[in-house]
């Protein structure tokens, strides 16, 4: 990590660069806080990588972008995907950053932690860049506990798409392999199930939304200036619902508008705070769109059209979707 | 003070529907919230904090006010039913309970919010001691004991057995509903209990914060016009994610349902984060996220303790620093004004 900090130093002193943006230390070691550095001080003081970094700053480009002067940005193998699909919709502006593609071991999601029944946590050690990502040990008010790095990894680790970084001026760190399981599994779990199973099994997942938009807020992909759901004209529907599974209209409308553009980062689901599964969505388009139009993986490169906007005689005639049932 | 075994919960909570309508934490697929009781739920009350706070009892997330319908020339208004039925909330932590005194002192002042009262009058708050208090957890920050929860009834659950103490004449009510599952006990386990709570309380990391320079002597316009929101800010979603699991938040819209024949008028929560809240006709007087999450601030440590005898209106339940999708709260906005001198 103080190899990170001392590079922004000294792209901040040659001028490269006006600000930092990275992550700042948390008040209980666990909970960093996406941030912009513009002084060598704070960086020293406050600037935090690890395994609990697992915010994307991609989409804090879009504002900074505006700003005068260049913006150093650290950003995750999977982060540059997100990034590459910002440059290809017009909304982050290359000159203006500077991306030091920072290498990754998995990003720990607290709420797995403490699912496993542990509470009262003070620290967590063993998550640093440094360590052998194999064993947390977690300080808590009632005792350690040891805990595996794996398992507390985010849902999005286990089928992570590689430590190569898609766009970066340059590299640091070494990222580990974390994927462990099948990018579709979940998918075709639930493609396996009969039309009540799947209904059943989306309304109780989706019932659990309270509308609070923090999906729609950190999706790289929700970039609109302003959202149809934001809209003053649309607004019977769009702080109450008839009932609790209405907010399905909005889940799905939304994973429509991100697809094939949504690059599986899976902020959506790290960020939920009832816990829902939203990545199931954006991942059954995903595997939708490879079977039909060949695989495409959003944010790879900045200038390919996407399978969706990009008519060709090949295409497969809508009326697929009735045909598979 | 009376007690049962938790084996006889199920039985408990059967005999408590029985005569009112009962609200328990429930688990679904991993999130637990309140929710209405029955036997094939699956009940959580070892989970220390529901996701959304149990305010949705008193303050739905959306409930219709009244509905108009147009038949020819005539217009008819039909007001909704206030609550009628008793219903009992089993579970609530005292910061959640102290909540409830925050949205009193907003709905039954003049003019009297019927619909937030009518629950009021219904709801049967059985409390829960916290026997595990969390990381997150500042309650006592504002006077409140996690060890002896407010409330109708006082919960323990101590090993294998439920302790019950009824404090208020409601909570006796409730008791003689009961009373053929419950023997009687000495509070000397409880006792115990309570001492080991408040020695959790006094090593939970935010237990020392200080509030000096905020609440009743705050100068408010020191803290409105300080440079600390801009830093602050910054990583904001705006997201309504901390105003919607708050326990005290309390603003609301109002607006109409189209039924095509008339009109459904519903309130619903609101959240000042969200970039139409307080839309007027001449638009926004907040037209920037910084200011959206210094209104969040003041409002909760400065605006509403001013006009409310120095009561805050956090209650340190900590649901906002757990659930913050960036890492935000305001444990850290009190202590950037307390680094940044701004006391």
């Amino acid at each position: 990590m103080q190899r990170l900090i001392d590079r922004a130093k000294e792209l901040l002193a040659d001028g490269t660069v006006v600000r930092v943006l990275g992550w700042k230390k948390g008040d209980l070691g666990f909970n960093p806080e996406p941030a912009y550095f513009e002084t060598a001080e704070a960086l020293d003081s406050d600037f935090i990588y690890d395994g609990f970094c697992g915010a994307n700053l991609s989409k804090y480009m879009i504002e900074a972008s505006k700003k005068d002067g260049k913006t150093l940005v650290f950003l995750k193998p999977c982060d540059t995907y997100s990034f590459n699909q910002l440059i290809k919709e017009h909304r982050v502006d290359r000159e203006k950053a500077y991306i030091i593609g920072v290498g990754c071991k998995g990003k720990l999601d607290i709420e797995k932690i403490k699912a496993m029944g542990v509470k009262g946590i003070l620290s967590v050690e063993g998550a640093s860049m440094d360590s052998e990502c194999e064993t947390l040990t977690v300080k808590t008010l009632y005792g350690d506990k040891e805990v595996s790095y794996n398992e507390a990894m985010l849902e999005r680790c286990h089928v992570c798409k590689g430590k190569e970084h898609q766009i970066a001026d340059e590299v640091m760190l070494e990222s580990r392999d974390t994927k462990d399981a099948e990018r579709f599994a979940e998918v075709e779990k639930i493609e396996a199930m009969s039309p009540l199973e799947k209904f059943e099994f989306f309304k109780k997942e989706l019932s659990k939304c309270i509308r609070c938009n923090a999906c729609r807020n950190v999706c790289p992909a929700c970039s609109c200036r302003k959202c149809v759901f934001d809209s003053t004209k649309f607004d019977e529907a769009t702080k109450a619902n008839v009932d609790s599974f209405e907010e399905k209209m909005f889940h799905i409308i939304r994973a429509f508008h991100v697809a094939g553009r949504c690059t599986d980062c899976g902020e959506c689901s790290r960020v939920c705070p009832q816990g829902i599964p939203l990545h199931l969505f954006n991942r059954k388009f995903i595997k939708d769109i490879d079977t039909f139009y060949g695989e495409f993986q959003a944010g790879e490169d900045t200038e390919t059209k996407g399978p969706l906007t990009n008519f060709t005689f090949d295409d497969v005639e809508p009326s697929i979707v009735t045909e598979r049932g | 003070m009376y007690k049962i075994n938790k084996e006889n919960l199920s039985a408990l909570f059967s005999l408590i529907a029985e005569a009112n309508e009962l609200y328990v934490p429930v688990s679904i697929n991993g999130a637990v919230n309140f929710a209405a009781w029955d036997e094939d739920v699956q009940v959580d009350l070892d989970t220390l904090k529901t996701v959304k706070s149990p305010k949705d009892a008193f303050f739905p997330q959306s409930e219709t006010l009244y509905s108009c319908k147009r038949n020819g020339k005539k217009l008819s208004i039909t007001p909704e039913e206030l609550s009628s039925k008793d219903f009992v909330v089993f579970g609530m932590k005292a910061c959640d309970v102290k909540g409830l005194a925050v949205l009193d002192k907003v709905f039954l002042v003049d003019p009297v919010d019927s619909y937030y009262k009518a629950r009021r009058e219904h709801g049967i708050i059985v409390s829960l001691a916290c026997s595990q208090p969390e990381e997150a957890c500042f309650c006592n920050v504002f006077g409140i004991d996690a060890s002896s929860p407010e409330g109708d009834v006082q919960v323990y659950m101590i090993g294998d057995e439920l302790f019950w103490n009824a404090v208020t004449q409601k909570g006796e009510k409730l008791t003689e509903q009961v009373k053929s599952l419950l023997a009687d006990t000495d509070e000397a386990k409880v006792e115990e209990e309570k001492a080991s709570i408040k020695a959790i309380v006094e090593r939970l990391p935010y237990s020392n914060l200080s509030l000096d320079g905020w609440g009743e002597d705050a100068v408010l316009l020191d803290k409105f016009n300080s440079p600390i929101w801009e830093e602050l800010y910054k990583p904001c979603l705006a997201c309504g994610t901390c105003t919607f699991v708050c326990p005290t938040c309390q603003c609301y819209d109002i607006k109409d349902y189209n039924t095509g024949n008339g009109v459904q008028r519903y309130r619903c929560w609101d959240s000042c984060m969200y970039s139409d809240f307080t839309m007027m006709a001449h638009g926004n007087n907040r037209t920037s996220q910084m200011q959206r999450y210094r209104q969040r601030f003041m409002h909760k440590l400065v605006y509403y303790p001013q006009n409310n005898d120095g009561m805050y209106s956090c209650v340190g339940c900590g649901r906002c620093v757990d659930k913050c999708p960036t890492g935000l709260n305001i444990v850290k906005v009190i202590k950037a004004f307390e680094k940044g001198g701004n006391k």
